[in-house]
């Protein structure tokens, strides 16, 4: 069972865009869909240890901003070079205006 | 001293190692301070200017090789095959580059598209260049970690002078593409391109040189340089202003320095070298803010240049400053171009053994205790924006 913690409030996230988090010592980064669903992964990108929240979000894609590598940020799923391995993602819920991500 | 020195640009080298273990390799670099709200703003893509752009480079090509192609045989050709061979040999750099980094377009395809075409007229094979372009990210102008350093110290004027006609780098490239058709990569390659994606840069290869080997044939065949003019020829006779082009962004500047702002310049171009760089020359800008598309970048240079040191206002005046730095380097490889940046910019590190430019054998540095990029305090350079 996860571990549900509160990441942020849902209107601290633009639609399509992305926010920090941090928990534990860990990062995290928190989107924002443009159908206004939310998602959760690491916070940084697989390929060098770089913030995923400085990147830009199109749709359903985070883009790494150092190397333009890419991840279906809904997924985790790298989606090529420069990035070859998915990003682990983490699963969401809102209650009472509160994104909450479930931590092992 | 000249051919040590040089040796220690070698990836394979224990040079490479050393800026491993110093933290001078991946290091956090600096970055001016851009509100989030502005960067996504600054970071949207759109298709259209690069369609134009595209349509633009394209189009000016086929005319200029038809007008070639009509009038072959007579001095007429010349000048139209000279804005073809630019257009081909020195244009296709800068597209190779942004469309590399997927940025000139919104529809990824579009990147995909130009990129591979761009990849083939500069002649650098499309997996084994994303990854050196990546690379070079991450630790640009850091000996022995850099594969994208031109101009090292000391320099080798012979091969860059050749260069300006590919005489170097075009029989490079067919090395290389011989040596990836049959399956292998060359041991700086194997430093960067990752094992799955090795068999992309085979495949492309053999492609490629099946269409070289497809131009040389109609050129024997029909008896004609004509297709070798069209196809190749221009990485040869055209590529002199990528390089012109190319050695504004680091030659002569500091090696290990970790900020951009030092070891890059930003130069201002008119329309036609802007057009044809795909507005490159904000090169700072591009390196701090790597996702800003090339037709942005104008509005990026006016939120950070408070921050940069003074831009260059010509190719001229950079070209005043890299000769005698260049020839400097030659005999003095400790020297380099010390950028002052402007009063009020932000400050980064405290240049030390590793990080003041010079560039030092890392074995002889004092390896400090935290790595290199978390030495960030006042540089001493920066004037004090708070100081009476």
């Amino acid at each position: 069972m996860p571990q549900w913690i509160a990441a942020c409030e849902t209107d601290d996230v633009d639609p399509e865009d992305v926010v920090p988090f941090e928990h534990a010592g860990n990062a995290y980064a928190v989107y924002r869909s443009p159908d206004d669903a939310y998602f959760a992964t690491d916070g940084h990108c697989t390929h060098e240890r770089e913030l995923l929240c400085d990147g830009l979000v199109m749709g359903g894609v985070i883009e790494c901003p150092k190397h333009n590598g890419r991840f279906d940020y809904t997924s985790g799923k790298a989606l090529g070079a420069p990035v070859l391995v998915d990003v682990r993602t983490y699963p969401t819920k809102v209650e009472d205006g509160t994104v909450y991500i479930g931590v092992p | 001293m000249g051919r040590e020195r040089l040796e220690r640009y070698d990836l394979t080298g224990p040079e490479n190692r050393a800026a491993v273990q110093s933290g001078l390799a991946g290091a956090t670099w600096f970055r001016s301070a851009v509100p989030r709200k502005r960067m996504k703003e600054l970071m949207r893509r759109t298709d259209g200017p690069a369609i134009r752009d595209t349509a633009l480079w394209v189009g000016l090509m086929v005319a200029c090789a038809g007008a070639g192609i009509a009038l072959w045989g007579s001095w007429w050709a010349v000048p139209f095959f000279l804005v073809y061979g630019v257009l081909y040999g020195s244009a296709s750099d800068s597209r190779w580059h942004e469309a590399g980094h997927g940025t000139a377009f919104r529809s990824r395809w579009l990147d995909e598209a130009v990129y591979q075409v761009a990849c083939f007229m500069i002649m650098r094979d499309p997996t084994a260049s994303r990854w050196s372009h990546t690379r070079h990210h991450t630790d640009t102008l850091v000996v022995g970690r850099d594969p994208e350093i031109n101009v090292m110290r000391p320099a080798r004027l012979a091969k860059l002078l050749a260069n300006f006609l590919g005489l170097v780098d075009v029989p490079l490239a067919f090395r290389a593409m011989a040596v990836h058709a049959v399956g292998r990569l060359t041991v700086e390659e194997a430093d960067f391109v990752p094992e799955s994606e090795r068999p992309k840069v085979y495949r492309t290869a053999r492609v490629w040189l099946a269409i070289y080997v497809v131009a040389v044939t109609a050129a024997v065949v029909f008896g004609t340089w004509l297709p070798l003019v069209l196809v190749g020829g221009p990485r040869i006779y055209g590529t002199f202003m990528h390089v012109v082009y190319g050695l504004t962004q680091h030659a002569g500047m500091g090696e290990n320095v970790l900020d951009h702002r030092l070891n890059t310049r930003t130069v201002r171009m008119c329309r036609v070298n802007r057009f044809l760089y795909w507005n490159m020359n904000f090169h700072v800008e591009h390196h701090m803010f790597p996702m800003v598309p090339y037709y942005r970048l104008p509005e990026l240079h006016e939120e950070v240049r408070h921050d940069c040191a003074p831009v260059y206002p010509s190719l001229w005046a950079a070209y005043r400053e890299i000769v005698p730095a260049v020839l400097q380097q030659l005999k003095d490889q400790d020297h380099y171009v010390k950028r002052e940046l402007l009063p009020g910019a932000a400050p980064f590190h405290i240049p030390n053994e590793l990080t003041d430019g010079r560039a030092r054998p890392l074995a002889a540095a004092a390896t400090p205790s935290a790595p290199a990029s978390d030495q960030t305090a006042p540089d001493p350079t920066v004037p004090d924006p708070t100081a009476a």
